[in-house]
């Protein structure tokens, strides 16, 4: 069985794409096998592991837990945006400098959860980074290396903002 | 692609949507941020035929109060009710509960009429309706009409909603201005599952007794349920530290909770009557404590 296509308008990091879908065709997928945008992982597929991670409308939201018929219009960010083709994001910069990652395979998912984070929260404790990042499960169990790299990214941050 | 396929509808009003769910039915759901209807669907628990997705029904997204009762809509995020002014004066319960919801990726979509519906027995929000004494705002191409929380709540992830109906709205009274409340859960990770959580708002009269004592759980029974009898003793009494033994003590001995992977119900009844003790100890300092 197969349901009737929907037509699906999307900016994805800054580029429009129009797409015929299956209603069922979850984001991850979308984004994975019509866009070729692989940086964005899928894990568990019913939201709780956090790697498929992206922003929607610039708020996080876990792709495999939306269709992308019901994000015609919307705009949305994966990792491949965060930086374009410029220079690594200031917290790629502190995940590759504290070694936040070992198989990388959860490192988009956190990536996305940190930006988002940190510009709510720009100056966490670490029991606020260890809060904000509960969701995302690294399975080569790297945490304290990613909680390090979230408090530098932060510092980062704040010292980019200090001098634009 | 995990779900089984379906047919889409996008209506752009809730009369359109409910004309939906009239012809459609029992094989029909309806998608709002599908925090909790998606994963039931990528592991195919359920394969509505139809979804009817209501995330361009702009007028179901509000918050608002009407004469001392908050109104809102069946496409009011949990996100926004989470930084709302209005929910942090009038519903603090509410605002206390909802860091516990979820993941924020979760909360930025998920809505607060959604969490309701889906009725989880271990869900926040179930829990501070029922503790509220929340009205259920049910609407279907038949009409409208309002239900409690006792009525609504059946069993485990099953509402009271006919196949035509949705919940259109939830309505939660304004907390009384000196009431205290305090929300706890036990988790055995932050934000998996729950074994167990207590709302609980209680008013207290001049004198300093206990006025009114709301306090439901999350995880004592097959749905989310007020605890009556422990109500029932606090009611009329000072909150000393012999009361609040004894409430924990009703508690777990009235709770009937059901044992899974997380938790047995021996535990879950112990965890319950702990959590009805420090909910109470957080109210007897001069603090409202969040």
């Amino acid at each position: 069985m197969s349901a009737k296509k929907v037509t699906v308008r999307m900016k994805v990091n800054g580029k429009d794409y129009v797409r015929e879908v299956e209603p069922r065709y979850l984001m991850a997928d979308f984004l994975r096998h019509e866009l070729q945008l692989t940086g964005t992982h899928i894990g568990c597929e019913h939201g709780v592991c956090g790697a498929c991670t992206v922003l929607i409308n610039g708020k996080t939201g876990r792709s495999c837990l939306q269709f992308a018929a019901a994000l015609d219009g919307a705009e949305i960010t994966t990792v491949e945006g965060i930086a374009g083709d410029g220079p690594l994001h200031p917290v790629q910069e502190a995940f590759h400098d504290a070694h936040a990652l070992q198989c990388g395979y959860c490192t988009p998912g956190f990536l996305m959860t940190t930006i988002e984070f940190l510009k709510t929260n720009p100056e966490p404790d670490r029991d606020e980074i260890q809060q904000a990042l509960t969701n995302n499960m690294c399975r080569c169990t790297g945490y304290v290396n990613i909680i390090d790299a979230v408090e530098d990214a932060a510092k980062r941050l704040r010292e980019g903002a200090r001098e634009a | 692609m995990k779900p089984a396929a379906f047919d889409y509808h996008r209506p752009d009003s809730i009369e359109e949507a409910c004309a939906l769910l009239a012809e459609h039915g029992a094989d029909s759901r309806i998608l709002s941020g599908g925090q909790s209807l998606v994963p039931l669907m990528n592991m195919r628990i359920l394969s509505p035929a139809v979804l009817i997705d209501i995330n361009r029904c702009r007028d179901l997204a509000y918050l608002r109060e009407e004469g001392g009762v908050i109104a809102c809509g069946a496409l009011t995020r949990q996100g926004e009710a989470e930084t709302s002014d209005l929910v942090a004066a009038r519903l603090p319960l509410m605002a206390a509960a909802m860091p516990h919801v979820g993941v924020r990726a979760n909360r930025n979509f998920g809505t607060v009429c959604g969490s309701l519906a889906h009725a989880d027995p271990l869900a926040e929000l179930p829990s501070v309706a029922s503790a509220l004494d929340a009205t259920f705002v049910i609407a279907s191409s038949r009409g409208r009409r309002e239900v409690g929380a006792d009525e609504f709540f059946v069993s485990a992830l099953t509402n009271c909603l006919e196949p035509d109906e949705m919940l259109a709205e939830v309505r939660l009274p304004a907390i009384p201005e000196g009431a205290r409340c305090a929300f706890l859960e036990i988790a055995n990770r932050a934000h998996g599952f729950a074994v167990a959580g207590i709302a609980a708002c209680v008013e207290f009269g001049p004198d300093g007794r206990c006025s009114r004592a709301r306090l439901s759980a999350m995880g004592a029974g097959d749905t989310t349920a007020r605890l009556g009898s422990v109500e029932a003793l606090i009611e009329g009494q000072r909150l000393d530290d012999a009361l609040i033994r004894a409430a924990g003590a009703e508690a777990a001995a009235a709770a009937d909770p059901a044992g899974d992977v997380h938790a047995d119900s021996a535990y879950r009844a112990e965890v319950i009557g702990s959590l009805v003790r420090k909910v109470l100890r957080q109210m007897q300092g001069a603090v409202v404590e969040r």
